[in-house]
């Protein structure tokens, strides 16, 4: 049973999911301390070498209290709010991609033995995750990354793993990045599903508190736990608000209109010469992204050859050795290996999957090192399309 | 061979369709049925280019002499192609050897009198000349697609 | 940690290879050769077309086309050609050897939809190892298929994989087979030159003719644009793509070829799904 009040009255209501309730700040910290105590590891956003990275984190006193960031092309720095917002940012240079699908991975090891091998597989599993300030961008980067890794005709073992019993404290955006576009993806600002508890974090005269609203049983569990009051329609409308605006606030759009047989006809565009005379094939924007899931196997041996494991690592459409057939690579130049990133992320891969695999999150184009703007690039193609 | 006969299969080779009756006719003034056995050369490379064949049975070898290394078949023609590019233009040279694989039947024409033909027939002249630059250009892509050595691992 | 020692034992893992003997082993060509590989009492049922990730224990794996016979569960077969690291360690393998094998990946050759048509097939170098498979199974179940016909291209008579067959195959009077290579000496009396000039002179009926073509990329896109002169339509052509592979679980990304996971929804290809792409640079 659930109550709330409404219209001076409490209501007591049947199901607990969808309905908003008020954390103060300290319950909010308690929530955490209670998730850690039930065995989640947390892993939320912590200032770190300049940016608001994630990372495991103990509980409230590792958040970003106070920073936010501004971010354009090509440029991110922190700046310090002048209030004591906990999520008072939009995105930084790190997603949930690497709780998952993590950089480094030993897939097994395996030794000879009596003329043949015996392969270990590699320790899988961590404890389950608790994501804290989960961005809905991020949520549904997350649940790309479900459709690549897991719910294919194959799954990763340790993937899956790892994603299992994963708690979401989602946060609804307070402010916009400066390079989001989430609003053109239909990706946000505002999660509306994928999560346990959703908050939106409100600082006014009525105090530092979240509207919560409860997404599954297991979220209603803890916030009973740590106890809370009823969300008032005022605060309700705030939270509603406050989403309102960072919508209308995006950085940047993207007309996803026909994009894929746009992308498709175009693969002559002169304006992917054009791009790839700034490009640096860093791979900055392939590291940054939530949804690129590249990857690349190493297989090694010790000296005497017993013993062998096989590694598997991030990689990136943009290495020439991504494209390495005996004889060379088929994408040698830069401008191809853009022009497959680019149109990988906007058109085939709803192909493959049923969904654009960008998120608009902006991190692509705030942490290239020569801002190349993908939105741009995308405006730049359909104004002259067909050339 | 009747006036007839080879009129028949002038009309019946693949690189004379669509040639009329007339046309034929004229042109089967100037042809013979030429047999090549096993072995046998239909040109030389180097020596003067006096016939020009079609091809109507069998396989004949394009191939050229590298020393060193002995004899090095080129490509191949068959049915329905034809052996003999250079007739048309001076200096009239053969320039590569052209030999009889298996038993080969061919439709040999006289070079020269083929081009007196031709110049007292321009019409005549457009079509064999436009039939010729197709069998040229379709050889020219296959040597090309040699060239690239498709099979060799880099 | 779970320990897997036996090859039939199913890894729920499904990047862990399983471990198998080599059997036998014969030298093709110089730098190509064929492992018969040891696969327990279940064998390895596979469709023609498919492939394994063959793994040479400490250096790496490499994805490689089953060449064997479909109704023969076991052994496993495959040829091989040493190109690389990991192919040119396998060619120094001996009997009794183990290799590791995952698999089988990748869908087949469209042996359903070619019941009752003309077949077409056509190999260059070691594009005829994933059609042998095909080959056999074409042979043993003839009167399923309409006019049969073996077209085959390398560099040079002593290039030849399966010479032998070759042979077998030239005899049958059911079937019509022809092999053409590059350049050749004196003393060969076949044809010489490309695929396409065999395309262009053997007989077609272009309105029932399903053709599954197999052999480096480019003589695939000659081939291909041959076989469209000749009135077959892009919907009638199959041909088997090749790019880097390092999963074969649709998981790594690099055997992208547009939208098209060669692991999962290839390496056999349907042309007209291709087509646009098929003669651009660098897709």
């Amino acid at each position: 049973m659930f109550a709330e009040r409404r219209h001076g009255a409490f209501f007591v209501c049947e199901r607990a999911v969808g309905r908003r309730v008020i954390l103060s700040r300290d319950r909010f910290g308690a929530l955490l301390g209670a998730l850690a105590a039930d065995g989640y590891t947390l892993v939320g956003p912590t200032v770190r070498d300049g940016a608001i990275v994630h990372a495991r984190i103990r509980g409230i006193e590792d958040l970003p209290e106070g920073w936010g960031e501004v971010q354009e092309a090509g440029m991110y720095r922190l700046r310090k709010r002048d209030d004591r917002a906990l999520f008072g940012y939009a995105v930084g240079p790190r997603s949930w991609k690497e709780s998952f699908f993590v950089p480094t991975l030993q897939l097994w090891r395996a030794h000879r033995q009596d003329g043949t091998f015996v392969v270990l597989e590699g320790a899988r599993g961590a404890a389950p995750l608790a994501l804290i300030g989960a961005r809905s961008c991020d949520l549904h980067g997350v649940a790309i990354q479900d459709k690549v890794f897991r719910d294919g005709a194959f799954s990763d073992p340790d993937y899956e793993a790892r994603r299992r019993g994963t708690f979401v404290v989602a946060v609804q955006c307070g402010q916009s990045g400066g390079t989001c576009f989430c609003v053109s993806m239909g990706t946000g600002p505002e999660s509306t599903e994928g999560f346990d508890i959703a908050l939106t974090e409100i600082l006014d005269e009525r105090g530092h508190r979240f509207v919560a609203e409860i997404g599954t049983e297991r979220g209603l569990k803890f916030v009973e736990a740590v106890g809370f009051e009823p969300a008032d329609d005022a605060d309700v409308e705030t939270a509603l608000r406050i989403v309102a605006k960072t919508a209308g606030e995006m950085g940047r759009t993207l007309d996803t209109g026909g994009i894929r047989d746009l992308l498709y006809r175009n693969l002559e565009h002169p304006r992917w010469a054009e791009v790839a005379d700034r490009c640096l094939a860093c791979t900055s924007c392939t590291l940054v992204c939530p949804t690129c899931f590249c990857s690349s196997v190493e297989d090694k041996t010790d000296i005497d050859g017993e013993h062998a494991e096989r590694t598997r690592r991030w990689d990136s459409c943009f290495t020439m050795d991504h494209s390495y057939v005996h004889g060379g690579s088929v994408r040698a130049s830069i401008r191809s290996r853009y022009r497959q990133w680019l149109t990988h992320k906007l058109a085939s891969w709803i192909d493959q999957f049923g969904s654009s695999g960008c998120v608009g999150c902006g991190r692509c184009i705030t942490w290239c090192p020569v801002g190349i703007d993908i939105t741009e690039e995308v405006a730049a193609i359909r104004a002259t399309d067909g050339a | 061979m009747t006036v007839e006969e080879l009129t028949t299969l002038l009309r019946d080779h693949e690189f004379l369709t669509g040639l009329d009756e007339t046309d034929a006719t004229q042109l089967a003034s100037c042809v013979r049925s030429a047999h090549f056995a096993e072995g046998e050369f239909l040109m030389r490379e180097g020596e003067r280019s006096s016939y020009f064949y079609l091809i109507r049975t069998g396989r004949v070898a394009l191939e050229s002499n590298v020393p060193g290394k002995g004899v090095l078949q080129m490509e191949s023609i068959g049915p329905g192609d034809v052996v003999g590019l250079s007739w048309p233009l001076p200096p009239y040279r053969v320039h590569i050897d052209a030999r009889a694989v298996v038993p080969t039947e061919t439709l040999a024409f006289d070079a020269t009198r083929l081009r007196e033909v031709m110049e007292g027939d321009h019409d005549l002249g457009y079509a064999l000349m436009t039939r010729l630059y197709e069998k040229a250009l379709r050889r020219l892509e296959r040597v090309r697609l040699q060239r690239l050595d498709v099979y060799t691992a880099s | 940690m779970t320990e897997l020692s036996s090859i039939d034992s199913a890894s729920r893992d499904p990047w862990v290879p399983r471990p198998t003997r080599i059997l036998r082993r014969k030298q093709e060509t110089s730098d190509t050769f064929t492992l018969w590989l040891g696969v327990g009492e279940g064998g390895a049922p596979f469709a023609p077309g498919q492939f394994n990730m063959l793994y040479v224990f400490g250096v790496g794996e490499a994805a490689i086309s089953i060449s064997g016979d479909p109704d023969v569960a076991a052994p496993l077969v495959h040829t091989i050609r040493a190109v690389g690291t990991v192919t040119g360690r396998m060619q120094e393998l001996k009997r009794g050897a183990t290799i590791g094998v995952r698999g089988p990946y990748g869908n087949g050759w469209p042996i359903a939809e070619a019941k009752g048509k003309d077949v077409l097939i056509v190999g260059g170098g070691l594009g005829i190892a994933p059609l042998r498979p095909v080959i056999y199974f074409v042979l043993r179940h003839r009167s399923l298929f309409g006019r049969v016909t073996l077209l085959f291209g390398a560099r040079s008579p002593s290039a030849l994989v399966f010479r032998s067959e070759l042979e077998v195959w030239r005899r049958r009077t059911d079937i019509t087979t022809q092999v053409i290579v590059d350049h050749a000496a004196r003393d060969w009396t076949g044809p010489v030159g490309v695929v396409p000039a065999l395309i262009d002179s053997v007989p077609i009926d272009a309105s029932k003719t399903i053709a599954m073509v197999c052999g480096p990329e480019l003589m695939m896109r000659f081939t291909a644009r041959s076989l469209l002169r000749r009135g077959l339509s892009a919907g009638d052509v199959f041909v088997s793509l090749e790019r880097n592979m390092k999963c074969a679980l649709g998981f790594c990304g690099h055997c992208q070829y547009r939208e098209t996971f060669l692991c999962r929804d290839g390496p056999v290809v349907r042309l007209d799904r291709v087509e646009s792409i098929f003669d651009r640079r660098e897709v």
